[in-house]
């Protein structure tokens, strides 16, 4: 199939990542942190002091006890951190360094009914990398997908190319395809673009389809709205082709091999990159020998859906990139570099800024300063030129805000998650935060009607 | 900067020193978001923002409302020497200076009651002044007859922001256009003031009062003329002396009387090009608000019968304040219709009810105001048909898979 976005945006950013890879120091400490899991209740497997291996499990999911969560590193369980109301924030574990595996059977999948297959991934701690639309949580178990989705591309600013990580890896990612299409009796959907590796463009097990158009282009939700949409009661899986590895490995090895490769860009660090790095590592060690320069955030994921951490804190779950942008907290004269500014050096979707008519190649200086005031709604048709869905994105965030279930059901809220918003709140006039809501719509929508 | 910086950051610290202070403290506030886009940095999801923001969309508004204010200033004083003698002595100089006398007190009127408003709901709610009121400061005196009284700008200023607004919780929440609502608002309650004969060219109703009118002189508008066709007989020569009396070109460059800023239509085109290039205003809405307006005069036209109906459409869509509503008033993004397809029926439906208003309704010689009053009140109606289309269409698809 080939589908065209045509409503959307990229943002040109500075700081895109140079294709160098470099080896990130080993972290000393790794983390698992339950808040990467949207809706997700963690029970606890372990205690401060407790030995673990690679692949041992440390917590599950409270209400749903066979999903579990595995160390990425062999070593000992240094701390439960909590947060308000004794909330867990992150299980952080110190390595020996040693990776030593708790199992490394391999083992024969395509002899395995689906069943036996989904328990042993839930064991083996890989089932968490495979997530659901709609609510955009870690796939239930119980589901039958109609189709998997997996998206060889990132759109997002500053985003990892992964037709660069992935180059010469067919092996392991042919694996993973392998049991993907195990899972479900529909098609894995893979979805490339002209220019995709050959990794992704001679994918076998899967049905590639060819996407073109801007940022959210490269976002599954579009890709299923597109492809194959979601309607009320269905289930559709998808995975980061990087996790896609994951599986790959396990399958080959029968490890519970956590590798990845990670881009670092961002104005505010000195040599944007990629490095390889393993799931939970610390921020301080991807880091390590790079310059940040001084009042900078630190955006686990990317600039429009990442997650803002300390130096101190750790990698996500699902992300496969660091941003690094400088603070905008400053004040702005309006006229030299404030809201009535010629703005030549600032970038906006609307029109009422040059960025427009300035060449399309020109790259932008971002930093974190919202830019204004929040404000109610105002502007309208806004939202709508970025948001390649065919749902009326203010109509049901309004649903949402009113807590009508009814009224999100039928405007669509099976078909988005979060991220398929990112675009609206950035280029939202009254600076709402739109993510947020979606979220809070979803987690509404899944306690009360599924 | 570090000096202006300074001053806002003790008159802050000031206003915090006291608890019984705290709650003023909009006033510092709005004043320095105006001077200085504030520090607030993103804390819920998206780390980077557009750098658009509420405030330069609505300069941008008032920055297409100058040509047509420039304009109304100047034209306010050649209407007078026009209408109570000595045009041809005056200078540009002259009409520039009884049209300021005249224009520029309503714009500060306008501004101090329609902010005092919303500082007084901003204090009293907790929050900062929002921007809205920014345009609709500008257009009430625009869209009013140049010899109100000031302090019914005043007062119909405050019924608009109060009732027109913020009861339905400020910016953003209003059904009602707030410019139209004050205008609206006067219409009603004052309507000797609003409309008639003696409203329109400053000075005239004085002069009128001290018997010092030249002989011939009238007040009325462009419109005022065409209805009082109405009733005479044959049509011909009528449409044909109207023309003689306001050409074309001068209904469109908008040296005829009529409220201070709609007169120009020239002007008005020239604040719709700056909207529509900057993306503010939906050309969906002007286009299909355009379109409605020839379709009901063209028909209108056709019909025939008096001097009225017999005027060329293009000609009866140049006068009155059909091109101002259309660029400034309907495009108003919170109170027009909301969804890209609900926009051109709301436009065309803008239009047409206001050409239908001005020509067949003998009450009132003016329908626009009304009309995009009524289509305010549609535009979420309208937004509803649409949004249904697309639920019903995600129903069928479930059923069909």
């Amino acid at each position: 199939m080939k589908i065209t976005v045509k409503k959307g945006l990229d943002i040109k950013m500075k700081g895109v990542s140079d294709k160098v890879m470099a080896e990130a120091n080993l972290s000393k400490f790794f983390a698992i942190k339950p808040s990467d899991f949207p809706n997700l209740t963690p029970k606890l497997l372990v205690k401060e002091g407790d030995k673990v291996k690679c692949g041992s499990p440390v917590f599950c999911d409270k209400y749903n006890d066979v999903v579990t969560f595995v160390s990425p590193a062999s070593g000992v369980v240094d701390k439960v951190v909590r947060g308000e109301k004794r909330r867990i924030l992150a299980i952080t574990i110190l390595s020996d360094g040693k990776f030593t595996q708790l199992n490394s059977k391999v083992k024969d999948f395509s002899k395995l009914d689906r069943s036996e297959l989904k328990s042993d991934l839930l064991k083996s701690g890989l089932w968490p990398l495979l997530r659901m639309r709609p609510i955009d949580i870690i796939a239930r178990p119980e589901d039958n997908p109609k189709s998997i989705f997996i998206s060889s591309f990132d759109t997002n600013p500053l985003s990892p190319d992964y037709d660069f990580i992935m180059h010469n890896k067919s092996a392991e990612f042919s694996a993973g395809l392998e049991i993907l299409s195990l899972l479900t009796d529909g098609v894995v959907n893979l979805q490339i673009r002209k220019s995709s590796d050959e990794v992704f463009s001679k994918a076998k097990n899967v049905q590639t389809n060819f996407v073109k158009g801007p940022h959210p282009a490269g976002n599954v939700g579009v890709q299923m709205h597109k492809i194959d949409p979601i309607n009320k009661g269905e289930v559709v899986w998808y995975i980061n082709p990087q996790d896609v590895m994951i599986l790959g490995r396990y399958s080959l090895t029968g490890a519970y091999d956590a590798n990845k490769v990670i881009s670092i860009g961002g104005e505010n660090i000195d040599s944007p990159k990629y490095v390889k790095t393993i799931s939970g590592s610390s921020i301080e060690s991807i880091l390590d020998d790079s310059i940040i320069k001084d009042n900078s955030r630190i955006i686990s994921g990317n600039p429009l859906t990442g997650q803002k951490v300390e130096k101190d804190s750790f990698l996500g779950f699902y992300h496969h990139q660091l941003s690094i942008l400088p603070e905008g907290d400053d004040y702005k004269f309006f006229l030299s570099e404030g809201w009535l500014s010629l703005g030549f050096n600032r970038f906006s979707a609307s029109k009422s800024y040059p960025t427009w008519l300035l060449p399309k190649s020109k790259t932008y200086q971002f930093d974190t300063n919202l830019n204004g005031e929040e404000r109610s709604f105002v502007v309208s048709g806004q939202y709508e030129k970025v948001f390649p869905f065919d749902i009326y994105p203010v109509q049901l965030i309004k649903s949402i805000i009113t807590n009508d279930i009814e009224k999100m059901e039928y405007l669509g809220i099976y078909e988005v998650s979060p991220e398929d918003f990112a675009l609206c709140e950035f280029v939202c006039t009254s600076k709402i935060n739109v993510q947020s809501i979606v979220r809070e719509g979803l987690d509404l929508v899944y306690k009360e009607c599924m | 900067m570090k000096f202006l910086r300074k001053i806002f950051d003790n008159a802050h610290a000031t206003l915090n020193k006291k608890e019984s202070t705290k709650k003023f403290f909009p006033l510092v506030d709005a004043i320095d978001t105006l001077v200085f886009t504030p520090n607030h940095v993103t804390n819920k999801g998206a780390h980077i923002r557009d750098a658009i923001d509420l405030k330069r969309t609505m300069m941008l508004v008032i920055i297409a409302l100058i040509p047509c204010l420039l304009f109304g200033i100047y034209n306010t004083g050649y209407q007078h020497y026009r209408v109570l003698g000595g045009l041809d002595d005056a200078t540009w100089l002259d009409m520039v200076g009884v049209g300021s006398l005249v224009v520029l007190p309503m714009v500060v009127v306008s501004y101090g009651a329609g902010l005092l408003v919303e500082f007084v709901f901003a204090i009293i709610n907790g929050h900062t002044v929002h921007e809205g009121f920014l345009v609709s400061g500008m257009l009430i005196p625009l869209c009013m007859p140049a010899d109100v009284p000031l302090w019914m700008v005043a007062v119909a200023t405050i019924f608009a922001v109060v009732i027109g607004k913020e009861v339905f919780g400020g910016t953003g929440m209003n059904i009602l256009n707030v410019a139209l609502t004050a205008r609206a608002f006067l219409f009603f309650a004052h309507p000797t003031k609003m409309s008639g004969n003696e409203v329109w060219v400053t000075g005239y109703g004085d002069a009128k009062l001290a018997n010092m009118l030249p002989d011939g002189a009238s007040g009325a508008t462009a419109l005022g003329d065409l209805a009082s066709f109405m009733q005479d007989t044959p049509a011909l020569e009528n449409t044909q002396a109207f023309q003689a009396k306001y050409s074309f070109m001068d209904s469109f460059m908008g040296l005829i009387p009529g409220s201070i800023g709609e007169t120009s239509a020239l002007m008005c085109l020239i604040g719709a090009a700056l909207l529509l290039w900057t993306g503010i205003a939906s050309w969906r809405v002007i286009f299909s608000f355009f379109i409605g307006g020839f379709v009901m005069a063209t028909i209108l036209n056709l019909v025939g019968g008096n001097g009225y109906f017999d005027l060329p459409a293009i000609h009866q869509l140049m006068i009155g304040g059909f091109m101002f509503g259309m660029v400034f008033m309907a495009t108003d993004p919170v109170t027009a219709a909301h969804t890209n397809a609900g926009k051109f029926v709301y436009g065309f439906l803008g239009g047409f009810l206001g050409i239908l208003i001005r020509m067949v309704n003998p009450a009132y010689p003016e329908g626009i105001m009304l009309a995009i009053l009524i289509a305010n009140v549609f535009a979420p109606l309208i937004d509803h048909v649409v949004i249904q289309t697309n639920i019903n269409k995600r129903l069928k698809r479930l059923k069909t898979a």
